[in-house]
């Protein structure tokens, strides 16, 4: 008998509603939440960021000035890691047990099952080895990176460095940047950062449930490739450059050179140097904190920061306006008789050059020529009108590029300075000022400063007769040489051609039997320039400024030797040799004797004083008068790096003269023959 | 007569069931493949991979089903003890020379096959108890009779339990349908409901508060059946009864239970969370089928499944398969056909005119069922991890087989229920 029939209904029911709730909960999971597919692709998807390789840097011929080198991060997991000779391990990566305890708490500090750096930038000569033994270390795991590296350990300052991106970095570049990215600091790294840094690929694979690689996700629909970072032909010429350090060993100061065809610079020293492998590495931290209490301040780029005035350098520069304002010919003569009396202000000669005109003007560098010749410039139409003169002239004078940016292709470049009316103004409390007041300008002296940069710019204006082309570092960019526009565009400075020839004459007289004589080049017409510049502070520095060979010039350039004399006397040689090396690639000798060797080993570093206020100044006077004060040189060099900073800072800004020569260069870098 | 007999051997068939049978053995096979796949062995040919096995026990299995239909429909009814009592000799006899595989000592190896005598108890158990309870002047309300019914399917479950094979075991607890279909007092059923709930209860809050709750609810029905003195006493010595059990809860829960389970209540019940240990294959599971969204992946496309993400794959969590790679349309579609099958079952098994057939046929609807919710279930983590085989779907032998007596005995005594009248 079939009784209890009903109860199937029971039972039925029951069955429903239990396979309906199993379905509402599958419907749940799958369709409504979506956590599980995130789940599931991050079970499978891993992204491993592809790290593009800067792009290097070249010089003109090709040499390579930095490349990237390989290194390795040592990373930690610390859930993985079992018992292990730890002692053995810190032999291999070259740390000491004390180092691996602080190393090991902040991993775990951080997370102990997610991956963090152990010990970074491995070189490959310690990891080589301790990659063989890198089984034995369960949990440690090694990263690829790559760093910086400088084959020639040469222009430094030029080159920058690269640095580790801080969170403001990270913060400003909208995402870009990840921790452990590095960015350009200073130089071409910083300038050309967009360019060098290329972009970063991502390539998502698939792994199993044991992390093995199971091919692309998607086919690879999401992945995105690395971009390699542009190769940059640098304009600079190693051979030049690496001459141009050694020369300036053990000297404080600046070489630029310029091809004025172009605008090219071909070197640029900075002196004191270090070598810029100092800056990567594990020892970076300690060598930046080195080098930044260097009271000579080798991170300071003198070639477009330190301002000089440019002394007799400056006096074709002063000929050429004067010639284009008409004020003179160049058969215009003034008689020398040892100086010129500009109201109470005497301006002393070196020579009485007597009846002087143009040529032997430049030739001789005579400032009663010059002084003069800014007089009659300064009183055209009357010593009224000297202000509106003198408006003139400084608008001639800003042409050459000097008291403004030559926008050179490089972060932090100064300006230089040429003095408004206004600062007169405030000077003799008065707008009736006279030429006379200011005459030290004439043979560039005075509130005149310029870079060593623009200084090399005026000869290229001068080789070019009449123009230039913006000075940069970087000739072309990536593999299809792209050149920017803007250096192929002639910058014009407003003197006619015809003006320049009696001006260059003067110029290859210098070096034919003039100031600079002794620094001819047999078989190569150079023009140039000697300036020595009077410092208050200390020696005069020595400039000379060239450019070679007269027909058809190749190289104009600038140098400055901080606190050595004369300009004949270091400037001139060491400029020489810098063309002679461009031009014919070989060294020959000097009228004077100076070899290239016996310039490299002349030491005229600056002797250290400390900077000191009036007040300081007057006490310290006072002190050494009455008792004398043993010299604490603990105390001395803790001063000159004070000092030293804030010349460095001042220098960023607006720079004065009086810092050049308080920021003095210590401890080159070495010097290898 | 007996041409006519012959012919109604097919022509009864209950085909509806039989294609149902075989749509899910398909499914089985296709998502077996995709779990196990190995591009080494792309055939189903040569006894490499587990498709190929799993094909060819399909191929067994519809083997003995024809042979099966073939056999006189009294053969069961008849056989019923023999088979019974081989079984319980096999589930002996495995404690002592089983294999152990998986913690289990289920296996017992004949030659090259290997047979699990537990998955062939069900079938054993079922026909022993339909053709009891059909018996003259057996009634289940009566003590007598409910004890051997208990006992017919008690004797399996404790020797499976020695293996200790949980899972199986826990499956003949589902015939309690049969038995109250068949007249059992509904109040077991409420009973066992009110002590799973009030264990799990337990397990959740802290026993103060089911107390507490418990005795609120408790004084409000008394207090309204007071009038009711023997309901009154009853409910009153059922709260009791009830507050000793949940008082009872956590010794027992910590003593009785074992640990491995216990791990697997708390990950079920939220109590604890270890997604690297005893929860990684529920959490790998949900999320192998909470990836799937409305469409699936695609076949061989589920990432979970292809790589080995979810263990066991192929036999307990073949579930997550269909739900990765087909998506909620795949589950809808699988989960509509057990549905529709165990309905299929009761229907049957409620137009056998001989009561052996229809008791039999319930019993096979709740083993059926128990299976299927409990293996769907624990894959989305809706029931605590059981290990137990998706009927047809699952890779195995043994439970292929037994699931395949189970149902085509079903389908035979069906298309023979005419007869059933003619013999008794």
């Amino acid at each position: 008998m079939n009784s209890f029939f009903e109860r199937r209904y029971v039972i039925q029911a029951l069955f429903i509603v239990l396979a309906i709730g199993l379905l509402a909960r599958i419907f749940y999971i799958q369709i409504i939440d979506d956590q599980y597919t995130v789940s599931a692709n991050r079970n499978v998807v891993r992204t491993v960021v592809d790290f593009p390789g800067r792009g290097p840097i070249v010089d003109r011929n090709g040499v390579i000035l930095v490349q990237n080198e390989p290194i390795y991060d040592i990373m930690v997991t610390p859930r993985e890691v079992v018992a292990f000779d730890t002692l053995r391990f810190c032999n291999l990566i070259g740390i000491d047990k004390a180092g691996f305890e602080k190393r090991w708490e902040k991993a775990v500090a951080y997370s102990r099952s997610l991956t963090s750096v152990f010990e970074k930038q491995i070189p490959f000569t310690i990891y080589a080895p301790f990659q063989e033994h890198l089984s034995e270390f369960q949990g440690f795991s090694a990263q690829l990176r790559k760093v910086r590296t400088y084959p020639d350990s040469i222009a430094a300052q030029f080159l920058g460095y690269t640095d580790e991106v801080t969170d403001k970095d990270i913060q400003r570049s909208h995402g870009y940047y990840k921790k452990g990215d590095f960015i350009g600091r200073t130089g071409v790294e910083k300038a050309y950062e967009d360019l060098l840094r290329g972009q970063r690929g991502v390539r998502n694979i698939l792994v199993d449930s044991r992390g093995v690689n199971k091919g692309r996700y998607l086919n690879g629909m999401y992945d995105t490739a690395a971009v390699p970072g542009k190769m940059l032909k640098s304009s600079l010429d190693s051979r030049l450059q690496k001459l141009g350090e050694r020369l300036m060993t053990n000297k404080v100061g600046s070489i630029v050179a310029i091809e004025p065809s172009t605008g090219e610079i071909l070197a640029f020293v900075s002196s004191p140097t270090y070598d810029p492998n100092m800056l990567t590495g594990r020892d970076r931290g300690n060598n930046v904190a080195k080098l930044s209490v260097n009271p000579y301040s080798p991170f300071f780029i003198r070639p477009i920061q330190a301002y000089y005035p440019p002394g007799s350098s400056f006096k074709p520069l002063s000929a050429l306006i004067a010639l284009q304002e008409g004020v003179i010919t160049p058969q215009t003569t003034y008689f020398c008789a040892g100086g010129y009396q500009a109201g109470n202000h005497f301006v002393g000669c070196t020579h009485h050059h007597g009846v002087t005109d143009l040529r032997l003007g430049i030739a001789g560098s005579c400032n009663t020529y010059f002084c003069n010749v800014f007089d009659k410039l300064m009183n055209t139409d009357g010593s009224q009108n000297t202000r509106a003169n003198f408006i003139d002239w400084k608008t001639n004078v800003n042409k050459f590029g000097f008291g403004a940016r030559l926008d050179v292709d490089l972060p932090h470049e100064g300006r230089g300075n040429v003095p408004t009316p206004e600062h007169f103004d405030k000077i003799f409390r008065g707008t009736k000022w006279r030429s006379s007041t200011f005459i030290s300008m004439a043979i560039g002296q005075g509130e005149l400063e310029a870079t060593p940069l623009q200084m090399a710019n005026i000869e290229c204006i001068i080789a070019n007769h009449g123009f230039y082309y913006k000075p940069h570092l970087i000739k072309a960019i990536g593999d299809k040489q792209i050149i920017k526009d803007e250096y192929l565009v002639k910058n014009p400075v407003g003197i006619d051609a015809q003006y320049f020839e009696p001006v260059i004459d003067g110029m290859q007289d210098v070096v034919e039997h003039g100031t600079g004589a002794n620094s001819r080049i047999t078989g190569i017409t150079m023009c140039g320039k000697t300036g020595t510049v009077q410092n208050p502070h200390g020696k005069n520095h020595s400039v000379f400024v060239a450019f070679a060979p007269r027909e058809n010039p190749k190289i104009a350039i600038a140098v400055v030797v901080e606190n050595s004399g004369q300009g004949a006397d270091w400037a001139a040689p060491i400029a020489s040799y810098i063309v002679e090396k461009y031009l014919r690639d070989t060294l020959t000798s000097r009228p004077s004797g100076k070899t290239p060797e016996w310039i490299m080993e002349q030491n005229l570093l600056p002797e250290l004083k400390p900077k000191l206020t009036p007040a300081e100044k007057m006490a310290s006077a006072k002190a050494d008068s009455v008792k004398k004060v043993k010299a604490d040189s603990l105390k001395k060099v803790k001063a000159d790096s004070v000092k030293a900073k804030s010349g460095l800072k001042s220098a960023s800004g607006k720079s004065r003269k009086n810092n050049i020569q308080q920021i003095a260069g210590i401890q080159p870098k070495k010097n290898e023959h | 007569m007996n041409t006519n007999n012959q012919r109604s051997f097919f022509f009864n068939v209950d085909w509806i069931t039989v294609f149902i049978y075989l749509a899910l053995c398909t499914i089985g096979w296709f998502n077996i493949h995709s779990a196990v796949y190995d591009e080494k062995y792309p055939t189903v040919f040569g006894f490499h991979t587990d498709y190929s096995k799993q094909f060819f026990f399909i191929l067994v299995s519809i083997m003995f089903a024809i042979i099966i239909l073939l056999l006189d429909s009294r053969f069961f009814s008849a056989l019923a003890p023999v088979f019974y009592g081989t079984t319980v000799v096999l589930l002996l006899l495995v404690l002592v020379i089983g294999r152990n595989v998986g913690g289990n000592q289920a296996w017992i190896s004949v030659g090259p096959v290997r047979l699990q005598p537990s998955e062939f108890a069900k079938y054993a158990t079922c026909l022993l108890l339909a053709r009891y309870l059909s018996g003259v002047n057996i009634k289940i309300t009566e003590i007598k009779s409910f004890l051997i019914a208990a006992a017919i399917i008690f004797v399996p479950m404790i020797l499976i339990k020695m293996q200790p094979d949980d899972g199986s075991t826990l499956v003949f607890c589902s015939l309690i349908f049969v038995l109250y279909r068949e007249g059992l007092s509904p109040i077991f059923l409420i009973l066992a409901g009110l002590f799973i709930t009030l264990f799990i209860l337990s397990l959740i809050f802290k026993p103060i508060f089911v107390i507490g709750g418990l005795l609120i609810i408790g004084g409000i029905i008394i207090a309204a059946v007071r009038r009711f003195r023997k309901l009154a006493l009853m409910m009153l010595a059922g709260l009791i009864i009830s507050i000793m059990f949940v008082v009872a809860v956590p010794f027992v829960y910590k003593h009785v239970i074992k640990e491995h389970q216990r791990v697997r209540i708390d990950e079920w019940l939220g109590l604890a969370s270890n997604l690297k240990g005893a929860g990684y294959n529920v959490h790998q599971s949900k999320i192998a089928i909470g990836s799937g969204k409305l469409w699936g992946k695609g076949y061989l496309k589920g990432t979970q499944t292809r790589f080995a993400f979810v263990p066991e794959q192929s036999t307990d969590f073949i579930f997550c398969t269909v739900g990765e790679e087909w998506g909620f349309a795949g589950s809808i579609t699988v989960i509509g056909l057990y549905v529709f099958l165990i309905l299929r079952i009761i229907v049957l098994a409620e137009r056998q005119r001989s009561p052996f057939s229809r008791i039999y046929g319930y019993g096979v609807a709740c083993v059926i069922f128990f299976h299927f919710f409990i293996n769907v279930g624990l894959t989305i983590g809706a029931v605590p991890v059981i290990g137990i085989p998706l009927p047809f779907l699952s890779y195995g032998g043994s439970s292929l087989l037994s699931f395949t007596f189970l149902l085509f005995t079903l389908i035979k005594l069906d298309s023979n229920r005419m007869g059933a009248i003619i013999s008794s």
